[in-house]
Formats: structure tokens, sequence, C-alpha cells
């Protein structure tokens, strides 16, 4: 058991149900509406997957430190890496995942 | 205004009447089994795989950190079939263990999930083909993975793909495995080695899909910056009191921004 009553709990599950998937529904409902996207608008989300990924990816590769060696000899920077190699050379998503983790465990092996 | 819902309405949904004789002719659960065996649900499925490998160890930590706040099975269950976001739902069980208030969690999580709109608005338009209701199902579906995986595909046109099949087959089977993989955790208390850091494989996925995302010189820019802000914003997360969702909202939308700067500077 925790510190709160049953109810308050089961509230605070509905309400960030309800808001998340509301949030998912947000532009989906309303493009749908208007039939078709505003160019301005369109402009705009043309960026959006690279730079989500992008923000999605980093942070599980790099971990700052004032050391640059200690950064740069990151078994998950290194890894990352080689996926990235691999992921731009043959452009397929289960070839990448297994050569990522395959280098994640030799570099760990290595590097530790 | 209502004219126009109807109309868009119609394209893939009947009316009540025609739904009916639909019926009579052509039972519902054949029409179900189609459109499971169909190809592309079958491709959405597949493509999952990658993403299931690192999402299943964090399905099982998020079932043993429930049981360990002292959630119900049933909460439990319901949060990850419900809100079906393992940052926001992690985050959660964490603020609920340590007695943190209600308002606060209920914030939290909201922050954490507002990267959602970006995500609406982005696959919006391939889905503008579709009637009010199937777009109100499809929204449900919507995750960081299926998001990404989704959106990767369909900037293939050459595989021409049923968007809304693929998206389904893909959305439905992480949806499936979360929720048995949570309850997994909860009952059995077990996890993966973490020293395999399978977690892994869901930033190579996400790599998989954004290298061939990268196909000029502004994406280029927009990808950089916002790779850049996300690495400081993830430290100021961990440093200061900025709540944790906020760093990839804030490192997306600087990395949008330079983008669309970096085209007008072309363009000209």
């Amino acid at each position: 058991m925790n510190g709160y009553s049953m109810l308050s709990i089961w509230g605070v599950i509905v309400a960030i149900a309800v808001a998340t998937y509301l949030i998912r529904l947000s532009f989906i409902h309303l493009f749908g509406r208007v039939n078709q996207v505003p160019r301005r608008v369109k402009r705009f989300l043309k960026f959006v997957p690279a730079a989500v990924l992008a923000a999605l990816v980093a942070p599980q590769l790099v971990t700052p430190s004032a050391a640059v060696t200690e950064m740069v000899l990151d078994e998950r920077l290194l890894a990352g890496a080689v996926a990235a190699g691999v992921a731009w050379w043959r452009g397929d998503i289960l070839l990448t995942i297994i050569s990522g983790m395959v280098a994640l465990w030799t570099f760990q092996f290595l590097l530790f | 205004m209502s004219g126009n819902e109807t109309a868009s309405a119609g394209q893939d949904e009947p009316a009540d009447s025609d739904a009916r004789t639909a019926l009579e002719q052509n039972p519902q659960g054949q029409q179900l089994l189609s459109r499971l065996l169909h190809v592309d649900f079958r491709a959405g499925a597949r493509d999952s795989i990658g993403i299931l490998l690192g999402l299943i160890p964090f399905a099982l930590v998020f079932g043993i950190a429930a049981d360990g706040a002292g959630l119900s099975i049933l909460q439990t269950v319901v949060m990850s079939a419900g809100i079906f976001a393992g940052t926001a739902q992690l985050v959660m069980v964490e603020l609920v263990a340590t007695n943190a208030g209600l308002a606060i969690i209920v914030l939290t999580g909201l922050v954490i999930n507002l990267r959602m709109l970006m995500y609406s608005a982005s696959i919006a338009p391939h889905f503008t083909e579709y009637g009010k209701r199937t777009r109100a199902y499809l929204a449900y579906f919507l995750t960081d993975h299926v998001y990404a995986v989704s959106i990767g595909e369909y900037a293939n046109e050459s595989r021409d793909r049923d968007k809304r099949l693929y998206y389904l087959g893909l959305g439905v089977s992480i949806w499936l495995v979360w929720v048995i993989t949570t309850v997994i955790g909860y009952v059995l208390g077990a996890g993966i080695p973490a020293s395999l850091n399978l977690q892994f494989a869901i930033p190579l996925v996400f790599l998989a899909i954004l290298v061939p995302a990268i196909d000029a010189y502004p994406q280029l820019v927009a990808a950089l910056t916002s790779a850049l802000v996300a690495i400081a914003a993830a430290l100021a997360v961990s440093q200061t009191g900025l709540p944790e969702g906020a760093d990839l909202l804030i490192a997306a939308g600087v990395g949008i921004g330079a983008g669309v700067a970096a085209e007008e500077v072309m363009d000209r």
C-alpha cells in the first residue's frame, strides 16, 4: 500500500489517461476537419521527424562530462556511431539494431 | 461544417443503414479477420519487433516498480492499457512511491506527454483521408515508437502502404505486448539482466529512422541543433527542477526552428 486513498490513485490514472488521449487526438482531429493542412504549417511539420528523433537519440548516446575522452570513449556513443553507419549504408532497421547491440556489448567488454 | 463532417466521415465509414446491410452480407468477423491478415497490417506487426526488443525490459521494469509503489494489479494494467506511455507511467509510479502531491503527479504526466502534440500534428496529414471515428481510434496508439516507425515508412512512397493498416499492425502489437509484459513484471517481479542493456534497442530504432530522414541540408541543421539542445536540456533536467519531458519539447522546438531558418537562408 501507499499513502493515497484508492480513489485518488484512480483519479490520477484516469486524468492522465484522458489528457494523454486528447493530446494525441488534437491535431489528428483538427487537420481532419480542415481537410488540408495549411502550407505554412507544413513548412514546420517537415522538420518534426528529424528534430524529434535526434532529441530522443542524443541524450541516450552522450553523457555530458568535463573530461572529453570520457565523453568520446562512451560505449553507447561508439555503438551509436556504428549503428548510424550501418543505417546509412543499408537503411535496414533490424540490421541497425543488431549491429548496434553487438557493438555495444563488444565495447562494454573492451572498455571495462 | 456538419456537411463537411459527414462528407469526410462517409469515405470509409458507411452510414448506419449501409453498415447494417453490410453486416448481413459480410459478417463483421470476416471483415476483421481479412484486415488482420492484410499484408500491410502484418508488415506493421513485423516492424514492431525491433521496438519490442527494447520495450519488453522497460515494461518489466514498470510492472516491478508499480508493485513496489503499492499499486494494485488492476491499477497497473489500466495504466498500461489506458495511458500507454512508458516514461509518464514510470515517472508517475516514482512520484507515487515518494508520496508526491496528486496535482504534481498529474501535471508532470501532462508535461511528459505534451511532446505527443508534435507527433499528432506531424502524422495528421497522413490521416486526413479517414473518417472521424477512424481518426479517433488511430490517435489512441500514437506513442513515440508508433509515430517514429510509421512516419519513416510513410516517407518511403514507393512501398505504397495502406497507412491505417500498417499503423494499426504496429500499434496493436506494441500495445498488446506492453500490457502483457507489464503484468508479467508485476506478477513475477523478474527483469532481464540490466547488463544486457536491451533498452538500448530503442534509440537504435530511432537512429535507423533518423539517418535516412536526413536527406537535405536543412534537415541536417534541424537534427544537429536538436541533438545538441537535447543533451544540454537533459543535463538541466537531471540537475535542476526542469520536469522530465520538457527537455524533448524544448530541443525539438529549437531544432524545428533551426531547420526552417536554414531552409529560408538557402532559398534566398
